[in-house]
């Protein structure tokens, strides 16, 4: 009997059983399912933080303070790394000094603050930083004007708010010329950021208010260190000079030995999206697992249903035995009985997992912040997991069947 | 054709031991039709099976057209049963829900020489007169007819040899009758036939009759006053039952 024959016996044994087969093959349906809805939602994750991590340029570095080429661990948690402050302004200073491969710098130092304008009140993040904040961090100013350098060198109260932070306080109203409170103290708000867009796992960069960084650290925050610097080179080809020159001149101004580790960080474009790729890979095997454990159970359910259907047929596989089938024909008939069935629920769990991607996928881009994408390598991931699940459970049944004497079977009651 | 010496069967149920051959010795010729008789448990079906390769002897030999079958492989005996036996059963033994043809073809499934094999199968139902019925299921057929089925699935891979344990033994006298003349018309083709039986006017069929008892064979004797089917069938009173044989 070939392949094609037994794949027709195992519909025609299915079929008589609809009800049955239907129900089996709802586990792997479902557990299919899951994998597909949950790697989507990872992969959507995966590529929301691609590409707000794009949109950093690929000419630009950011210095966080703490130690460790490598090691450690962590990813860039805001805050930077670990406990040891070692960034302070002067070291952004002299970076845009004395770098000649560095074009602008832009340090930031800041904390969450209660913002008030009249009755209007929000918890958002209040960050220092200088003139040259917009250009290094490729943000457009929509309406006034961003703070100037002599601003910074005031310290004067004067506030550039994001585009979200903006409707929140002001609703219909010009922001621009009001005055708001942040933990009490005044300020001008003199601009506001055009919308850049909810950018998921690094926070909303529309919902922020941006102060001069010398404001920040010296008046409302008293902060000694800035959180990180990020600086952009002159150009892409000179990112890796510059980040030699930036950790020359850092570890002269750290006073560390020449055997002494960093105790900075700087991480480029490319470090970031290998993080976030870690990052989204644990989220996907996290996701897939407890998807694919539901699989699993289909997979169970299919071997207790091909037991049951050995027991009932052991009488069709003497008679089939009697008639001059091998046990590898039987074998194969009972495990081509299985992989159909987890097959067809896989098939059936892979359109269902497209269409509910489909269908959901506007809700799920407003409650998750991103929107799921069902990619090739899930599809496949999941159909040939589906039918190695077939396979695996339906062994031992069908060993069970091929096992038989033909004369014990016939004479099965 | 077929050669046993000194064939053994026992069961072991727990720790009783039951001896259901107890050193059998037979010869049967290409072209042969046997009976065998003789009480219940005399070990006629246990014969049988390992005549038709269901079931292994203990010990002894068996030899089918020269080739010792104790040794064989599971798969050398499956290619026995597929193309040089063919079995019929007393309780037909058909494949629930399924139509007759699908019935006959299931035999040619497992023989990779098969040709033709849908119409290998309506020939078959046609050479027992059932070429009306091949869409039947069993359910649908009567245990005459079912009988048939089951005696064209077993010609189907057009073996030289048809056992048959106790073919007639669930039917009345007149279909019993029907599928004793389609026996001998097959016998007549030259194939050899060994049938069980519990009843004279069946064994009387045959050319030779062999009498089992507790595990041995006891007479085995020619049968003097042969019965042919066809007459009988003549001399029975006619029923409508309508058949296109
Ligand atoms: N699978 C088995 N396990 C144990 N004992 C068995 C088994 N099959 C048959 N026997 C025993 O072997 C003996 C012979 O049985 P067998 O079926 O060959 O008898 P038989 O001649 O066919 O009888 P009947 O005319 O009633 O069909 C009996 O005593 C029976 O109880
Ligand atoms: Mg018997």
């Amino acid at each position: 009997m070939n392949l094609w024959e037994s794949v027709l016996v195992a519909l025609e044994g299915l079929a008589a059983n609809k009800l049955r087969s239907a129900l089996t093959m709802l586990g792997v349906i479902i557990g299919v399912f899951a994998v597909i809805a949950m790697l989507a939602i990872a992969e959507g994750t995966r590529v929301q933080m691609m590409s707000s991590i794009q949109s950093m340029g690929t000419d630009v570095v950011m210095i966080f303070s703490g130690g460790g080429r490598r090691g450690g661990g962590g990813g860039p948690a805001r805050g930077g790394f670990g406990s040891t402050q070692s960034l302070t302004l002067d070291d952004a200073y002299a970076i845009a000094d004395d770098c000649p491969s560095v074009l602008a710098v832009a340090p930031e130092a800041g904390a969450n603050a209660q913002v008030k304008y009249r009755s209007q009140n929000t918890n958002t993040q209040v960050l220092g930083t200088t003139a040259d904040y917009p250009g290094v961090r490729n943000y457009k100013v929509a309406s006034g004007k961003f703070f100037s350098n002599s601003d910074v060198r005031s310290s004067s109260r004067v506030a550039v708010i994001g585009y979200d932070t903006a409707t929140e306080l002001f609703a219909q109203l010009t922001p621009v010329g009001k005055d708001i409170r942040i933990n009490g103290s005044r300020f001008r708000v003199i601009g506001v950021l055009a919308q850049k867009g909810s950018q998921g796992g690094f926070g909303n960069p529309d919902d922020q208010i941006l102060i001069p960084v010398t404001t920040a650290m010296n008046r409302l925050f008293g902060l000694e260190n800035v959180r990180m610097i990020s600086a952009r080179a002159t150009a892409s080809d000179t990112l890796t000079q510059a980040q030699e020159e930036i950790t020359r001149l850092l570890r002269k101004r750290h006073r560390l030995a020449s055997g002494a580790e960093d105790d900075f960080r700087i991480m480029t474009q490319t470090e970031f999206m290998s993080f976030a790729n870690e990052a989204a890979t644990i989220f996907s095997v996290l996701l897939g697992g407890v998807a694919a454990l539901s699989l699993l159970v289909g997979g169970i359910g299919i071997m207790n249903i091909m037991l049951v259907s050995v027991t009932e047929r052991t009488r069709e596989i003497g008679i089939r035995m009697a008639l001059g089938a091998r046990r590898r024909d039987i074998l194969l008939q009972f495990l081509v009985e299985s992989v159909v069935l987890s097959l067809a629920g896989g098939g059936i769990g892979v359109l269902l997992g497209l269409l509910l991607v489909a269908w959901t996928g506007a809700f799920a881009a407003e409650t998750l912040g991103s929107t799921p994408v069902v990619s090739t390598v899930s599809i496949v991931l999941s159909f040939s997991f589906s039918a190695a699940v077939g396979i695996i459970f339906g062994v031992y049944p069908a060993l069970k069947a091929a096992r038989l004497d033909p004369i014990d079977a016939l004479r099965y009651e | 054709m077929i050669s046993v010496r000194d064939l053994q069967k026992t069961y072991h149920m727990g720790d009783i031991a039951v001896r259901a051959l107890k050193g059998v010795a037979l010869e049967i010729g290409a072209g042969e039709f046997v009976a065998i008789m003789g009480p219940s448990g005399s070990g006629k079906s246990t014969f049988m099976n390992i005549l038709g390769c269901l079931d292994k002897p203990t010990s002894g030999e068996y030899i089918l057209d020269g080739f010792q079958v104790s040794g064989m492989s599971d798969d050398e005996l499956a290619a026995i049963r597929n193309r040089r036996i063919g079995f019929v059963f007393q309780t037909f033994n058909l494949i629930p829900r399924r139509p007759a043809i699908k019935q006959v073809m299931l035999p040619m499934m497992y023989n990779p020489a098969a040709r033709e094999v849908e119409a290998c199968a309506v020939a078959a139902l046609e050479r027992v007169g059932l070429g009306a019925r091949i869409h039947h299921r069993p359910n649908e057929l009567s245990g005459g007819q079912q009988q048939r089925v089951a005696i064209a699935r077993a010609l189907v891979n057009n073996p030289a040899i048809i056992l048959g344990d106790e073919p007639t033994g669930n039917l009345d006298t007149r279909t019993s009758e029907e599928i004793m003349a389609i026996f001998q018309e097959l016998h007549a083709e030259g194939k050899t036939i060994i049938i069980v039986t519990h009843e004279e006017d069946i064994a009387r069929h045959a050319q030779r009759i062999i009498r089992f008892k507790d595990g041995h064979i006891i007479v085995d004797e020619p049968v003097a006053a042969r019965v042919a089917a066809r007459e009988v069938l003549a001399k029975l009173p006619a029923e409508d039952e309508e058949e296109d044989a």
